[in-house]
This record gives structure tokens, sequence and C-alpha cells, in this order.
């Protein structure tokens, strides 16, 4: 426990219990409405916000924030107008914002952003102004969700049919992407953008296959992003590896676990 | 007497540039039991998506119930094709039943007793009242059918619109379920699309033919009358129904 007298150690706590529970609540409204390439494009995009912030002398999370939001107003627009077209959409966006974002930051005089601590991220450097803007933009995050929770799983779940019944299921998908955008803005400085994606797809996909419902299956899943993020953080600390890298390994190993738990229920199911 | 449940004067809708229907004038009486039948992209879906307000016309005018189809759509009970969900979402039968009684998107006002006796109700009146904690996912093809039919009934609706609604359900249920519809038809309009009139002819009171053109006849069975319209329509009534297939091609069937 000596691990937590250091100051650095408790922000870095405190910093992954916030980043569980928003892609906790986020990751399975990404999973439910199979968006995980769109989640992933628009985390990569927002690097050229860093660009831009850069270049402009802007704090680098104003230039994300910018970004990450436009990226996702433009993808949303993409999907609901041209839906055979959005793949290429993404991908362009995703490659071209990357791009950017070194570019800029290329022609910066005399400053150099090390590209690794937006792909994996710096949790152990979080500072208690950075635990506070996330505080705040997870609040934001966590609040839109629980009110809107039950126009997006109507979209989830019959998008056609929650038309009929006048849900504006055009403008929560835009609300959808704005929030996954939001996340982005709130964890790549602390988490990477990597290990964003990492949090929005694989504990979702482990417990949707133990959940009954989406309330549990989101509450599972913040409980899974805390043991990763806790059994990472010490394994990392202990091998002295790169933090982001070991919890997303850590995730994957929990991953296959329960694809060999599934598969071993279900025989006994059969069986019995 | 009272407005037609379903009224569509010189409708046409085009899909990117091809045409799907033209020239649709029909009206459904109040109290109709009407079966869509016709080819595969002949515009039977599009014909029920207009009538919900999910597609707009290009020109031409449809009413439902008096009202614009997007302004009825909650009056109507849609039960679509049966594909149309999402089978990795974790939701009980019940809530997806409530789901017909959502007509907001924010969550703060919780559902009243009203709602949850309605569901319950139309859970009941189905049969599956006893599933209702189950997954849809982990559902048979009729018991999901019959969940999808609980949906739609639990707005009480004044018409019911059902895509196929039988395409993944054995014979001997499909007749159980066209039973149970009959009985439903002393309150609501019902307008169903199949492929198997010889099973429907039987229950429904009209029957139209979509083919790009919309042919309606207000007659329950294959009549001589329903014959001639058929002309104009090459559908599987004619080959399911008689022993002589007269199949002349539609005159402006392009493809």
């Amino acid at each position: 426990m000596d691990l937590l007298e250091f100051t650095f150690m408790q922000n870095a706590l405190a910093a992954g219990v916030l980043a569980a529970v928003a892609c906790g609540v986020i990751g399975c409204y990404v999973l439910i409405n199979r968006v995980v390439f769109i989640a992933g494009g628009i985390a990569h995009a927002a690097y050229g916000g860093v660009g831009i912030g850069f270049i402009l002398g802007l704090p680098p999370l104003l230039g994300i924030f910018g970004f990450s939001l436009l990226s996702a107003l433009i993808m949303a627009a993409a999907s609901l107008k041209a839906k055979h077209r959005i793949d290429s959409i993404i991908g362009a966006l995703w490659a071209s914002g990357m791009a950017l974002g070194i570019i800029l930051v290329d022609l910066t005089p005399g400053y150099n952003v090390d590209l690794m601590s937006y792909l994996f991220g710096s949790i152990l450097t979080v500072s208690r102004s950075d635990l506070l803007v996330m505080l705040g933009l997870c609040l934001c995050v966590i609040g839109l969700s629980a009110v809107f929770y039950r126009g997006f799983l109507a979209m989830a779940f019959d998008e056609e049919f929650a038309r009929t019944r006048g849900i504006p299921v055009d403008r929560l998908y835009f609300l959808l992407l704005c929030l996954i955008g939001l996340s982005v803005v709130m964890l790549v400085q602390v988490v990477g953008l990597i290990l964003i994606i990492a949090l929005l797809s694989i504990p979702p996909a482990i417990a949707e296959k133990f959940a009954s419902s989406l309330g549990r299956m989101m509450l599972l899943c913040i409980l899974l992003n805390l043991v990763f993020i806790l059994t990472g953080l010490s394994l990392s600390w202990i091998l002295n590896l790169t933090s982001g890298a070991t919890i997303i390994l850590t995730a994957t190993l929990g991953y296959f676990l329960a694809q060999v738990l599934e598969s071993f229920n279900r025989k006994r199911t059969i069986q019995a | 007497m009272s407005p037609p449940a379903i009224a569509i004067e010189h409708l046409f809708f085009a899909y990117n540039g091809h045409p799907v229907l033209e020239d649709v004038t029909f009206s459904v009486p109040t109290g109709d039991f009407l079966a869509i039948i016709g080819p595969n992209g002949g515009g039977k879906t599009t014909l029920i998506k207009l009538m919900l307000g999910l597609l707009k016309p290009n020109r031409g005018h449809i009413s439902v119930l008096g009202l614009f189809p997007d302004k009825a759509a909650k009056q109507i009970g849609y039960v679509p094709q049966q594909a149309g969900f999402n089978p990795r979402l974790p939701v009980s039968v019940f809530t997806v039943v409530l789901m017909g009684r959502m007509f907001s998107s924010a969550s703060w006002r919780p559902f009243s007793l009203n709602d949850r006796r309605a569901a319950e109700q139309a859970l009941r009146r189905v049969d599956m009242w006893e599933y209702r904690q189950e997954k849809t996912a982990d559902l048979s093809g009729g018991q999901r059918q019959r969940v999808m039919l609980a949906r739609a009934l639990v707005s009480d609706p004044k018409l019911l619109l059902l895509d196929e609604p039988t395409a993944s359900v054995d014979t001997q249920h499909q007749t159980e379920f066209y039973d149970f519809l009959r009985e439903l038809n002393e309150q609501a309009t019902i307008v169903i699309v199949g492929h198997d009139l010889m099973v429907l002819s039987s229950y429904v009171k009209s029957v139209a033919c979509v083919n790009r053109r919309v042919y309606y006849h207000d007659q329950p069975e294959v009549t001589q009358d329903m014959l001639d319209m058929a002309y104009h329509c090459p559908v599987e009534l004619v080959a399911h129904g008689l022993p002589h297939r007269v199949l002349p091609k539609h005159e402006e069937d392009g493809d």
C-alpha cells in the first residue's frame, strides 16, 4: 500500500476511476449502436486538434475539444446522409486528422510534443487541475447519458420503430457521437487514444455476454474497467512497463478468459 | 361513414432515382383487413414505410387516420420484418413491449402504472407474459414475432401495419397468428404484407397487388375479377392459387 503514498499514484488512480466510469457507460452505447469504428475515427482525428492547439499557442485541450466535436459532427452527418460511404469517410478523417496534427506540430517552432504520449497517454503525470477538468467532463457525459438512456436504448434496439414513436433518432445519434467526442477530450491526454479505444470496445464486449439489461451491462463494464485499470497499473509499476499498454493487455487477457468461460458455460447448459 | 383509415392519391416514390411506386391511388376503409402482395422489390415494404411516415412521397398525397402519416404514427401499431431489431442488445421482453409506449427519449418521465399495465395486458394477449424477463435474443423466431406483436398492440392502435410478420414462423403457428389477427380486426384496421395468398385469403377482406403500381381489390378470395387484375400484376397468387398457371408478364415490366 506504500505505493499510494505518492501523490502521482493517487492522481493516477483517481484518473483511472473517472476513465473507468465514463468509458463504462459510453462504451456500452458504442457497442450496442455498433459505432466502434467511428469512435476510433473520432479519437484519432482528435490529434489534429493537438496540432492546431500547438501552432496557435492554445492549450491542447481546447484544440482537442474543438476537433473531436467537429469530427463527431461530420461523422454523424455522413452516416445519416451517405450511409454507404461512411467507412471511407471515417477512414479519411481518421488518417487526415492524425496527419494534420503531426504536420502542425512539426511546423511549430522550438517545441516538440511526444506523439507517443497521445497514443498511450501519461496517466502517471496527471495533475490536480487535470483531474478537475476530467471530473467536470465525466459528470457532463454521465448526466447526458442518464437523461437520454431510454432514447438511446430504443434507438439501438430498433431505430425505425423508435422513429414511429416520435423519438428524435437523428438528433440522438448526433448526441451519441458528441458524447464519444467528449469522452475522447476527457481522456486522451491522460490515458491516450489507444487505451480509450480499448476501454470503449473490450469491456462492453465482455459485459454483453453476461448482462441481462443495458443498465447492468454498464455497471459490469465500469467494474471490469476498474479491475483492468488497477491490475494494469500495478503490473506496470511492478514490471516497469508502459502503463497504458499494460492496462490494454490486461483487458485483452480478460476478454480471452471471458470467451473461454462463456463457451464452458454453454457446454454445461447443453449437457444439462 | 367514417373517413378511410388510409387514403392515397396519385402517389409517386423513387429511391435514388429508381421509381418504386408510380401513380398509386387507393384507400383502405376503416375496419378493413387488407393483404398486400406482390413480387419482391415490387414496393410492398416501401408502401408500408410511406404509411408510417418513415418515407415521404416524391409526389402525391397520403393520409392515415385523417392525418399526415408521421402525425398518425403514434396511433399505428407496427410489426416490422423479422430482421429489424438488434440482437446484441441485452434487453428484456417486458422493456421491448414498453418501447411501444415510449413517446419521449428522455428518461425522467418514468413509465406510468398505465404503461406497465398495458404492457402486461399486451404480453398476456400474445401469451408471452411468462417470458417477460427473458432477453429477446434468447427467444425463438415465433416467440420474437409475438413480442413484436405485443409491442405493436401496447399503444392500443387503431391501425395495425404488419410487414411479412410470419416469415420465420411454421405453418401451424401461422394459422394461430391469423386467427388472432382476425380477432384484433374487430377493433382495428389491419394491413398485412404477405406472400402466401392461399393462407391469407381465408382471413382478409381485401387484397392489394403491389408491383410499382397498386391494384386494390375489395374481395377476400381469388375471383375472376382479381385474376383479371393479376394480369397486370404477375405475382405468386396466381401460381399458388390455380392449377394451371396463367402468368403473362407485366406489360410495363422493364427488368
